[in-house]
């Protein structure tokens, strides 16, 4: 049986960040996911990084946008950690190799991006998350010699031991379908969120809630999972993302009368105000009637207004898009988009070096919530989410291997039961719904019931359809029945981790009571900081489902209102 | 680039047939054709009819997919027998190049299947890559903030930066399909990536390595596959030749599988002559412009090697004897016309071949 000092589970940014670190810090480290770790959905972030590292800007100007993006729920000790260490942090990823985009003296170029007080987006083209996810990459080929890589591998549980521990995690081997145990000091959960969960969302295909799920399931807390960004630039009909960068480089959003509505709802930061702000504020333009296109279900995007140069050369890759994915030339006419599901700032509940409430079980990235982001995210902050807490958690979790002993656990048992139940969804007989069939009921509930907008009458219907969702996954079957790459099985496995994380998502959008960030209940339109200025936490029980609370932790920035 | 604007969409689904090549390593029997109807959109990518297909009628088909939108890289298949990503191709595209109004959906060659559309790339692709030294070797010392560098030198690597490793020019790769050894294409625009760099410090270590390995730079046929196969406008094959200069040229590296001398003979013999003197290239190869190379040992050695090939070409009629020797002519006036273009761009004080992402107009 593999033994690690520290293993993660998940390979996009914050993983395989982690990962160095803690083999830096001298740690026997394996990375496991189960995709080959240059596919992880890091991939596909575009438009930047952030970190003060202009000579004119203070990490504390970034912190404080921050705070003030996350309508006031994130947690400031956290945000200051992340903002003060973004510059350093960026300036590593230069050394190792990533290909920023420089300026006329040969420095790093920054851009304009949502919620920013002044441009502070550092960016290779569009494609920075694929440029840094590959440089990373590289860096995981150079050390080879000290972090093991178990590419294509599915996590089914966490190994938690008598004392309650996390001792390591049981996967299958997607390639030959073999089950195998692997013990481990510390776990770095580093999966990503839940966005499949969702009908459409920007999210690719393997993102569903697999981290989120399994440490939910092990009796961790889940904490925020009610915060669920839409982005407000995604192609109607696919869901796919146009980066913010867009707007940063100075794209306008019209409506049918041709108008920059954003000049209502944010009359100063206009389109770059946060995410949450401008995609209500289209979700508003559409439902009253003054959209464009077929059912009037979509806003323009004009990027014509930015010089054609300037946007083949640092957009090219939304270039591709339109042209590819929508048939439109976005340099020569505007593109229809409408808001769509991107990211859940919600998570594991973790503090600020990673750990979740479990011992030995880290979690950093989207899957964690330390929280960073509270109610909405910045753009460009989740790049930098990654890596930060992604470096501090290998680094914590690699001086906490230093001083203990490998854990000892009887794994057989545990790994014939999650073989069993594998089998068990092989052998099924066709009877129930297809899984496929589930996964769209699941995804078309949660973009109508828990969006932009939402009120008590719809999330109760949603936490209804969840349950009987549920029930039915119980016995949905598949087709394949065999061992190599079964990717049905596996499918159904996710299935059963997205209801989870919507269990989740829904209860915690129940109970909050008013309008903060991503949530905007339509019923309880005001936020409310005398009784809301908190986090929700969701435990998984044996009773069910138990909710409580946790402080928001205020440093310096007293809650104010909040304009753009 | 295009820059036209397509028509506006039919939001009508059609029905689109699906030949999908299946292959189940478990039940012991030879790959095999799969056929299904879906309904899509037109516009709608193969991976999308693929996905349906898999949803509705067969969920044990095998493909690697994710980001859809041709950024994960993960679902690199032959469609009607080209390489391609499969949620980057239309569903109306691919019909019109079906031979028989069924898009035909294959896995990628030159890697071994695994099952159905899913490929070992780790077999091939990925340690071809890891053979480059595929990291930052970086300049020391290593500076308090980011490396000072030209904006048009990050720009230029960022192009090779933005292959997303999806195996569609190793597939098609034609020179691979010879020499399986043959570095190839993916791995060799990674090594541009860092020779390109100028914040690497091994420069000409990378390019003596990849001058000097007979299965390194030289290796590559010019065949053009991989530029027409990659999906991001990596244009590997440019990046190879980019490679070639720079080493051959600019770090005067004489390598021993002759390739350099090899690439000038073919140059030189066009400005002399205008066309290929067949018979000249050897020669010339072994001696450059040297009387004396018709005499190198090792240019007999490989005339007799090539006779074979010569003989059929002859026979063939792919190659005239009598030109072959004694040269082709052409006239006077085209000759000089040639030699006006070399001197134009060899008259140029520096080579200009920065590799923009994209060169971009301003209107």
């Amino acid at each position: 049986m593999p033994e690690h000092d520290v293993l993660i589970i998940g390979a996009g940014l914050a993983g395989q960040r982690a990962a160095l670190a803690a083999a830096q810090a001298g740690a026997s480290v394996a990375i496991m996911s189960k995709v080959h770790p240059v596919r992880s959905h890091s991939v596909a972030a575009a438009g930047g990084i952030n970190a003060a590292i202009s000579l004119d800007d203070d990490w504390r100007s970034h912190a404080f946008d921050t705070v003030k993006g996350s309508d006031f729920l994130g947690d400031q000790d956290a945000i200051e950690v992340m903002c003060s260490e973004a510059p350093g942090e960026v300036m590593h990823l230069e050394h190792m190799g990533v290909t920023f985009h420089r300026n006329e003296k040969g420095e790093m170029d920054l851009r304009a991006f949502g919620g920013a007080s002044m441009k502070r987006t550092a960016y290779v083209a569009d494609i920075t998350g694929q440029a840094l996810l590959h440089v990373l990459y590289e860096q995981l080929m150079k050390h080879h010699e000290q972090v093991e890589r178990y590419e294509e591998w599915f996590t089914t549980s966490l190994l938690i031991d008598d004392a309650g521990r996390c001792v390591g995690v049981i996967a299958r081997d997607v390639r030959s379908g073999r089950m195998e145990s692997f013990l481990a000091k510390n776990v770095i959960l580093a999966c990503g969120g839940a966005g499949q969960a969702y009908k459409p969302t920007t999210n690719g295909l393997i993102v569903t809630g697999d981290g989120i799920a399994l440490a939910y399931r092990a009796g961790a807390p889940l904490m925020d999972m009610e915060m669920v960004q839409y982005h407000p630039t995604c192609l109607v009909e696919s869901g796919i993302l146009i980066t913010e960068g867009a707007r940063g480089e100075g794209a306008h959003l019209l409506n049918a009368n041709g108008e920059r509505f954003m000049e209502k709802s944010a009359p100063n930061k206009m389109e770059l105000a946060s995410r949450d702000v401008v995609s209500r504020a289209e979700q508003i333009e559409i439902n009253e009637g003054r959209g464009v296109g077929p059912n009037k279900a979509g806003i323009y995007l004009d990027v014509t207004v930015v010089p054609r140069k300037r946007t083949l050369e640092a957009l090219r890759e939304i270039v591709n898009l339109g042209r590819d994915f929508a048939g439109v030339d976005i340099t020569r006419e505007p593109i229809m988009i409408r808001p769509g599901q991107h990211y859940i700032m919600g998570g594991v509940k973790t503090d600020i070096d990673g750990r979740t409430p479990i011992d030995g079980l880290y979690a950093a990235g989207e899957v964690a919530c330390v929280s960073v982001h509270g109610g909405n995210r910045l753009g460009a902050n989740s790049l930098l989410d990654t890596l930060i807490f992604g470096r501090r958690a290998g680094e914590h979790a690699a001086a906490r291997s230093a001083s203990m002993p490998m854990p000892a656990l009887n794994t057989v048992s545990r790994v014939q039961a999650d073989e069993a139940g594998i089998d068990a969804i092989v052998r099924r007989e066709k009877g129930g719904r297809r899984v496929s069939e589930i996964k769209d009921e699941l995804g078309e509930t949660m973009n109508r019931y828990a969006a932009v907008f939402r009120d008590e009458q719809g999330l109760q219907s949603a936490r209804e359809t969840v349950a009987r969702l549920k029930e039915e996954a119980g016995s949905a079957w598949i087709d394949d029945r065999g061992t190599v790459f079964n990717q049905d099985v596996l499918g159904a496995l996710e299935l059963s981790y997205m209801l989870d994380c919507a269990e989740a998502i829904v209860l915690g959008a129940i109970e909050r009571k008013e309008s903060r960030g991503a949530q905007f209940r339509t019923d309880y339109a005001e936020r409310d900081d005398e009784n809301w200025l908190k986090h929700i936490n969701i435990t998984a029980t044996a009773d069910g489902p138990k909710v409580s609370y946790s402080p928001v932790n205020i440093t310096q920035w007293e809650p104010e209102e909040r304009k753009y | 680039m295009s820059s036209t604007t397509t028509a506006p969409r039919s939001s009508v689904p059609q029905a689109f047939k699906l030949r999908v090549r299946r292959y189940d390593p478990e039940s012991g029997q030879a790959a095999y054709w799969d056929e299904h109807e879906i309904e899509l959109e037109g516009h709608r990518s193969v991976l999308e009819g693929i996905l349906q297909a898999k949803n509705r009628f067969d969920g044990s088909i095998g493909i690697r997919c994710s980001c859809r939108q041709a950024i994960c890289g993960s679902c690199g298949v032959r469609i009607n027998g080209e390489p391609a990503l499969a949620c980057h191709t239309h569903l109306d595209e691919a019909i019109k190049s079906a031979k028989d109004g069924v898009i035909e959906i294959e896995p990628m060659g030159n890697m071994p299947v695994i099952k159905d559309l899913i490929v070992d790339m780790d077999a091939v692709h990925w340690k071809k890559v890891r053979r480059v030294t595929p990291w930052l070797i970086a300049k020391q010392p290593v500076p308090e903030r980011e490396y000072i560098v030209d904006r048009e030198s990050m720009v230029d690597v960022t192009q090779t930066m933005a292959c997303i490793q999806c195996g569609a020019c190793v597939s098609d790769c034609l020179a691979m399909e010879v020499d399986p050894g043959f570095i190839g294409p993916a791995a060799l625009a990674k090594a541009y990536r860092f020779v390109g760099d100028p914040r690497d410090d091994a420069r000409h270590v990378r390019l003596n390595d990849l001058s000097q390995d007979p299965q390194g730079i030289y290796d590559c046929t010019h065949c053009f596959k991989c530029v027409e196969a990659c999906p991001k406008d990596v244009n590997p094959m440019g990046q190879i030749m980019r490679l070639r200069r720079i080493a051959g040229s600019d770090e005067q590296i004489v390598d021993v599988n002759n390739g350099h001398r090899h690439e000038e003979a073919f140059t030189t013999l066009i400005r002399d002559y205008g066309l290929l003197h067949e018979a000249e290239l050897l020669p010339r190869s072994y001696g450059g412009d040297s009387w004396f190379g018709k005499f190198h040992p090792a240019a007999g050695k490989e005339l007799l090697s090539s006779l074979p090939a010569i003989v059929k070409a002859v026979v063939k009629g792919k190659v005239s004897p009598t030109k072959a020797i004694f040269g082709h002519k052409i006239a006077k006036r085209d000759l000089d016309s040639v030699k006006r273009i070399y001197e134009r761009v060899e008259g140029k004080p520096q080579r200009y071949e920065l590799n923009l992402y994209i060169v971009g107009e301003d209107e």
